[in-house]
């Protein structure tokens, strides 16, 4: 196990690598000077040549680019064109909001998600599974954003059960933070559910036909036993990969849903700084996500060797 | 809920009395500002926050008059070379710092020197500044400058503390001091900004508030459904189509303003090879697409009617405005008439380049269909604006729908656009005339006597028409009715001395 984490976390390295060409080649390309959305309206031509000078944007690409990717490894990410404030600080701000909006929206996807695909597959046919497929397939074709104002109407504006948007950390108040999350990680996390309950029941559905499970239930092995011991933790190794990919996904920010529930996380900071060519940030954010991305993915490989330790020979 | 309820009573109980009767006024802010240095910054809602953070040499009233602020009275040499303030005694800064002529000198300093500010353009007139005594300070002037006082009563007036910025230098706006009503308490990007009453404020009296939440949420329906959950007590910017609702809504007040800016389309007229199209080579056929478009209409389809018609760089409500050229109406024969005399009898094919957010494009949409029916046939390049600005300074356009946000003197809405040498002057046009009549406009202290110069240049401006004006938007703000004694203001500005909750 050591030698294959180990051996994961050195490929990671020229992935990340790549990773940042990519994100600074690409954000070069983006058409529209930088330097003339931040001198503001007036566009004064001295303040234009002073912003370049000063965010050295005159120098060669490659030049600008390893300065960066030098300063990134002394891990100065530079300071937002915008507000000035460091970018590292800015991702330290905004990580732990992101993390936990990701993590409760990943809950929510969980619960309802793999008991509904469970339930489908194993009823499959029934009402059961009609009733889940239906609730599944509208999980995934409401848009966000309007879940999200709906529920702002409904649950803030007219019942007033909730605070309608804004954000308290956990650090603060643990109750009035979840309280905040709640709407914004539920938005999500249907979504989320849907995808999540599709997967686990055409992977349970592969199971259930499998001879391991004839033979437990021959063995006269009670229902629930089968399909939790037997079928579910069989069926967990595709379920695992799309949660990780999911999740990765949340990571990245939400950018919908947290610009309508105005969550300060990842999404809304990498919106407004393309927007303003807000180059460090972005570069930043980018950079920070994929490493993240990256590291679930070895931890996902990790998890279905737990799962099935018979991938331990690969 | 009962268990939050529980711990909210509880917590209430704690905390005693006081608690329950602060007073905090929280506003809803369609962007988040950029830096809080009033040096560097340079965006809207960023000088909303200043309102209440930072007081400046002078201030406006609605009617655009320039009052003292910081400054208690001013005077100006018979020559217009000299300006002499007297300050506001017993003044000090939040960190306790007092404010003087050598605080004053100090910020003057600051605009103008520091590499990172972006005020300098602001303050070219100002050669010299000296203090007379301790509360009087002198400004010398290379030249007459009419506009001076207005820059003052905006972000190149703005005093802040000479202690703070000395220390921070050109990271302050992370923790900006000031003098204003309210203190800075804290800042979390995109999330929120915190200000807490300033006990020693000169005009203490006049704020009611214990402190002041500004929380940028930049979706209007939200932000209006905070305002109804009462999440917020106040917000700016209401979009126009939510207008109805909030005036039919007994526990909602609405405010508004018409805006000292503008909006309408820019020409390329000599700006690189693109200015050779038929609209830039031809004064008539800009004139016969003005002419196309009802501007009332676009008002009433577009904006609700909540917004003003216009076709010069003021609205026509100000004292600037030309009243010689009233908004015109549409006139499609007219406009076909013009286009036959310059040649195009056939109609023209012209591109515009918008901003691609659904407010913008409508308005367009809306002048394309009017213009068609006068044989112009508009194609629309939606960019998104960062884009569309680097090619209008480019010249890479033929056409470009944008506008100004405005500014208090008159001067600001128009020298830098319509003057040869103009900074943002993105048509490219050029006539020796418009620039005597303008450059001479911004040296007179005498407001008889520009607003001739105003008059004779928006005169010839109405034949050249480089930019073809439309409409000025209206600041709109919804506040809860618990809020009494807001006073809208043209600069869309927040002004919180004499407002409160009503008891």
């Amino acid at each position: 196990m050591l030698a294959f984490l180990g051996r994961r976390f050195l490929i990671a390295i020229p992935t990340i690598f790549l990773i940042s060409i990519f994100v600074f080649g690409m954000q070069k390309l983006l058409p529209g000077d930088p330097v003339l959305v931040m001198a503001g309206e007036d566009r004064n031509p001295e303040m234009i040549e002073f912003l370049r000078e000063k965010y050295r944007l005159n120098d060669p690409i490659p030049v600008q680019y390893f300065n960066w990717i030098g300063n990134a490894l002394q891990g100065d990410l530079g300071i937002s064109l915008r507000t000035r404030q460091p970018v590292l600080e800015l991702i330290a701000e905004k990580l732990p909001v992101t993390i936990q909006l990701a993590v409760m929206a990943l809950i929510i996807a969980l619960v309802i998600g793999i008991p509904a695909g469970v339930l489908s597959a194993y009823k499959k046919g029934t009402w059961i599974d009609w009733l889940a497929n239906i609730v599944a397939l509208s999980g995934l074709s409401i848009p966000n954003f309007w879940l999200g104002i709906m529920l702002i109407l409904l649950v803030s504006v007219n019942l007033g059960w909730l605070p309608a948007s804004g954000y308290r950390p956990l650090s603060d108040d643990p109750l009035q933070s979840i309280l905040t999350m709640l709407m914004p990680a539920f938005v999500l996390g249907t979504g989320l559910a849907a995808t999540l309950m599709r997967h686990t029941r055409s992977a349970m559905l592969g199971v259930l036909r499998s001879d391991y499970v004839r033979t437990a239930r021959a063995k006269g092995l009670s229902e629930r036993m089968v399909l939790v011991k037997h079928a579910l933790r069989n069926a967990l190794v595709p379920i695992v990969t799309v949660t990780t990919l999911l999740f990765g996904e949340l990571l990245a920010g939400a950018v919908l849903t947290e610009q309508i529930f105005t969550i300060p996380g990842f999404g809304k900071l990498i919106v407004d700084a393309v927007f303003n060519r807000d180059y460090a940030v972005v570069q930043g954010i980018v950079l920070c996500t994929a490493v993240g991305f990256i590291f679930l993915n070895i931890l996902a490989d990790a998890a279905y060797r737990v799962l099935n330790p018979r991938m331990n020979d690969t | 809920m009962t268990l939050k309820k529980t711990l909210g009573l509880a917590l209430a109980l704690g905390l005693g009395a006081t608690a329950l009767h602060a007073q905090d006024l929280r506003i809803g802010l369609q962007e988040d500002p950029d830096v809080l240095d009033p040096d560097q910054s340079r965006t809207f809602v960023g000088r909303i926050v200043y309102s209440a953070l930072c007081d400046k040499l002078v201030d406006i009233t609605p009617e655009l008059e320039i009052i003292p602020q910081l400054a208690s009275g001013w005077d100006w040499s018979d020559d217009g070379l000299e300006l002499t303030m007297t300050l506001r005694d017993g003044v000090t800064f939040h960190d306790g710092t007092p404010f003087d002529a050598q605080a004053v000198i100090a910020n003057i300093d600051r605009s103008q020197n520091m590499d990172e500010s972006r005020r300098k353009s602001e303050l070219t007139s100002i050669t010299g500044a000296e203090a007379v005594d301790d509360m009087t300070v002198r400004f010398t002037l290379g030249a007459p400058d009419a506009t001076l006082l207005a820059q003052l009563a905006d972000r190149a007036g703005m005093m802040v503390s000479p202690t703070a910025a000395e220390e921070a230098g050109a990271d302050f706006g992370l923790n900006p001091v000031c003098s204003g009503p309210f203190t800075f308490v804290e800042r979390v990007q995109q999330d929120r900004i915190v200000l807490e009453k300033f006990a020693e404020y000169w005009n203490a009296d006049e704020i009611n508030f214990d402190s002041v939440i500004f929380l940028p949420i930049p979706d209007t329906t939200v932000r209006l459904a905070n305002l109804r959950s009462g999440d917020l007590d106040m917000l700016e910017r209401l979009a126009p189509t939510d207008l109805t609702s909030v005036t039919e809504d007994d526990s909602l007040l609405m405010e508004q303003a018409v805006s000292l800016g503008y909006q309408g389309i820019t020409v390329n007229v000599a700006n690189g090879d693109r200015a050779a199209s038929p609209i830039g080579e031809n004064s008539a056929v800009r004139r016969a697409l003005s002419l196309a478009v009802d501007r009332t209409v676009i008002n009433q389809v577009v904006f609700e009617g909540a917004y003003a018609a216009g076709n010069q760089p003021f609205p026509p409500t100000s004292p600037w405005y030309n009243k010689d050229f009233p908004v015109p109406e549409r006139d499609v024969e007219a406009a076909e008439a013009l286009l036959e005399e310059a040649g195009y009898a056939d109609g023209i094919t012209l591109e515009i380049q918008v901003a691609n957010n659904p407010v913008q494009m409508q308005l367009m949409q809306v002048v394309q269909a009017m213009a068609s029916e006068a044989g112009i046939t508009i194609e629309l390049v939606a960019k998104e604006f960062a884009t569309l600005l680097s090619e209008q300074t480019a010249g890479a356009y033929t056409a470009s729908q944008v506008g100004w946000s405005g500014r208090v003197d008159p001067d600001g809405n128009i020298h830098q656009f319509m003057t040869t040498d103009g900074g943002i002057n993105d048509s490219k046009y050029s006539n020796p005339e418009v620039d005597t009549l303008l450059n001479d406009a911004r040296v007179s202290n005498d407001a008889a006597q520009r607003k001739e110069k105003y008059d004779a240049a928006l005169a010839i401006l109405q034949e050249d028409m480089p930019i073809i004006y439309l409409y000025h938007p209206s600041w709109i703000w919804a506040l809860d009715d618990k809020v009494q004694g807001f006073v809208p203001y043209p600069d869309g500005m927040i002004r919180l001395e004499g407002v409160s909750f009503a008891e």
